[in-house]
């Protein structure tokens, strides 16, 4: 029962390092994207599939695989950049701190007491997986583009947190989230617009003035 | 009922603001809505109403010992504004005055949710709203700071998201049935899965923290309450931020009831101790005023923190302090707006002499760290020392001697620059051709109301807000 699920947690586990091996913004995007689908149709696999679960699922589906990717790709094209040149940290060691995350999140995941519906699926591991993905690409990355696939990366972490509650928790609640998340995300699409204006690149760095 | 009209209302406000014609009479829609909502605040302050125990919207006993004080500073700012905006005529202002509205309809929302996932969506919309509200300005260190507020928030928003979460799941592995308000949870108790209750704790202190700008998580803070609008970062410091603290309090209440109340009190004492402890090493560095309110900020967080992690009388104090720190801090940014606009920088480095070129601002701005240095007979000087009596009587030595430390350090920086920047000739640069700063009543009487509510709120504390702290404590913490 609980196979499909694991294999489709396991595939968003390897995006992970996939996407902080990925040097280039246009694979990046993709990456992110290709995760917010896999987690997306996940709930669908899952037992007790309702009209509730369905509309979650294609809502988070078309934002993350479409909605949030396509904004990112124009502001890409408007800012004509496509590599993430410099990161703080080189690729091979944030992927190294990747891997090691997601030993220590299987690792941790074992030790945290589940309900017995939850017990055989990978959701905390891979969720907590997403979460220091997510983390090391914000906290790693120079270009502001790169930092917004952390962001999704590290949504799609909590989402997948999100889904051991989805039957018990009330509609407005995950209805909620999801308007939330899209504003969010528009919001930082509207800005990384702005950034690209006011300093003719997106390159978080030049970002300097602020400081003590 | 009434209750819900404090959220309706602003919101209607906003909606006409978006539609109303003429940006010269626009901005008047923010004290007129300010007004009501203050009216209401302050009627359903003297007269409570009734709520259900399960309703996820209302006005109980916390909602009542801080709304009120988020209203009246509402209110002065919004005064403030309608002169603010007719000064900077040259920028639209349809978005910024529907989002202002639009902000406190969100900060009623959020201070009267007694529903775990409302109280997050609220504290979300809250910090998408204030976006645009940050880069009014349009500048690029404006954008530069609002970047920052984005991503340092966001996550913050994403860590309390993922602590509300695992809160949820210690309910469900109690037996919960998925009921998240705040009663249901602290009714589950002991029930309640102790590892899942303080993981979360853990996030949501983080999470929330971030939005109160708690060290280390405060970073943001600074860059935002230095480039936006002074009308903005008073909200900021003295409407947001108390959101924020409200929340860790309804949740503390929950993670008390479930017997880790120890913890939670001694995370809170020490998050608080490493704020006031940065805050006051910031405050020696800085020579920019408008970060110095900054991190004047993160110390008056700081206390808060302190006081909720003491409990009991505490608590108390920190609500009494909540109250002082909106008002307090919004006269602050307000009186530094003025001098910042009539002396065209903000470094101790470029400005000087303010005492002669903005007689009342530079008063205002002198009583104002007075009183947010808590020198008596101010308000902040009773709360403050309720917290120390607070801890001096739990018999934490250790937490007095910082706290005292930290309390002298950030005087001692908080003054050099305030004097710094009022005494002393006018510099050069700043005289603009000898002409004079108009300091209108507009910009000058909205903090002078401020002060002079700080200062009242020390000299005779009126028993209704006695009453208020009191049956909040009682919320949160029930008599066994």
């Amino acid at each position: 029962m609980n196979e499909i699920p694991n294999l489709l947690i396991g595939v968003a586990m390897g995006l992970n390092l996939l996407a902080l091996a990925s040097g280039r913004l246009p694979s990046l995007i993709r990456v992110a994207a290709a995760q917010g689908v896999v987690l997306g149709l996940l709930p669908l696999v899952m037992e007790r599939v309702d009209w509730l679960v369905v509309l979650v699922a294609l809502g988070s589906t078309a934002l993350k695989g479409v909605v949030i990717p396509g904004l990112l790709r124009r502001a890409m094209r408007t800012a004509n950049i496509d590599r993430d040149l410099d990161p703080l940290i080189g690729f091979i060691p944030s992927l190294i701190l990747g891997a090691a995350g997601t030993i220590a999140a299987v690792a941790l995941a074992r030790m945290l007491p589940l309900l017995p519906e939850h017990r055989g699926l990978l959701l905390v591991p891979g969720s907590l997986a997403s979460i220091i993905t997510g983390f090391v690409l914000l906290t790693t990355r120079s270009k502001a583009i790169s930092q917004v696939c952390g962001y999704l990366i590290l949504d799609n972490g909590i989402y997948l947190f999100g889904l051991l509650l989805i039957h018990a928790v009330p509609f407005m609640v995950e209805a909620g989230i999801l308007l939330d998340l899209t504003v969010a995300v528009f919001v930082i699409g509207i800005i990384v617009d702005r950034i690209q204006r006011a300093f003719d690149t997106l390159d978080t760095r030049v970002l300097t003035a602020l400081r003590e | 009922m009434k209750g819900l009209l404090l959220i309706a209302i602003p919101f209607l406000a906003a909606g006409l603001a978006t539609v109303w014609r003429g940006d010269r009479t626009r901005p008047w829609l923010l004290p007129a809505t300010g007004l009501v909502h203050a009216v209401l605040a302050f009627w359903l302050l003297f007269a409570p109403p009734r709520i259900e125990p399960g309703a996820w919207v209302g006005f109980d006993p916390l909602a009542r010992a801080v709304l009120p004080a988020v209203s009246l500073l509402f209110l002065a700012c919004a005064i403030y504004g309608v002169s603010y905006l007719q000064l900077r005529s040259e920028r639209p202002n349809r978005v910024f005055v529907a989002l202002m509205l639009a902000a406190l309809g969100l900060m009623s929302l959020a201070h009267q949710a007694r529903h775990l996932g409302v109280l997050w969506i609220a504290t979300e919309a809250l910090t998408l709203t204030t976006v645009p509200l940050i880069h009014f300005n349009g500048t690029p260190r404006a954008f530069e700071a609002t970047w920052k507020y984005l991503l340092v928030g966001g996550t913050g928003v994403a860590l309390s998201l993922l602590g509300s979460f695992c809160l949820g799941y210690a309910s469900l592995q109690g037996g919960g049935g998925g009921n998240l308000t705040f009663a249901a949870l602290a009714a589950q108790g002991m029930g309640l899965s102790k590892v899942w209750v303080v993981i979360a704790w853990i996030l949501i202190l983080a999470g929330y923290g971030t939005k109160m700008g708690l060290a280390p998580m405060h970073t943001w803070k600074p860059d935002t309450y230095g480039e936006a609008p002074g009308i903005v970062a008073a909200m900021l410091a003295g409407g947001v931020t108390t959101v924020a603290f409200t929340a860790i309090l309804r949740v503390r209440a929950v993670v008390d009831a479930a017997g880790e109340g120890a913890m939670a009190g001694r995370t809170l004492l020490a998050i608080g101790l490493f704020s006031m402890a940065v805050a006051a090493l910031f405050l020696l560095a800085t020579r920019d005023f408008k970060r110095m309110l900054a991190y004047s900020s993160v110390e008056q967080m700081g206390i808060l923190s302190i006081g909720a992690g003491l409990g009991g009388i505490g608590t108390w104090a920190a609500l009494f302090h909540v109250w002082n720190n909106s008002l307090t801090k919004g006269s602050l940014f307000l009186s530094t707006g003025n001098i910042r606009r009539a002396a065209g920088a903000r470094t101790a480095d470029e400005v000087g002499g303010m005492s002669i070129q903005t007689p009342r601002s530079a008063a205002l701005l002198v009583a104002g760290l007075l009183a947010i240095t808590a020198c008596p007979p101010f308000g902040l000087f009773f709360s403050e020392l309720l917290v120390l009596k607070a801890s001096i009587g739990g018999g934490h030595r250790a937490v007095t001697a910082l706290f005292l430390t930290s309390l002298l350090l950030a005087f001692f920086g908080l003054t050099r620059l305030v004097f710094a920047i009022v005494n002393g000739r006018p510099r050069a640069a700043a005289k603009g051709a000898g002409r004079r700063f108009p300091e209108a009543a507009g910009v000058t009487i909205p903090p002078l109301i401020l002060l002079g509510l700080a200062l009242w709120l020390g000299l005779a504390t009126p028993a209704v807000l006695h009453e208020a702290w009191t049956a909040a404590v009682a919320q949160l913490f029930p008599a066994p």
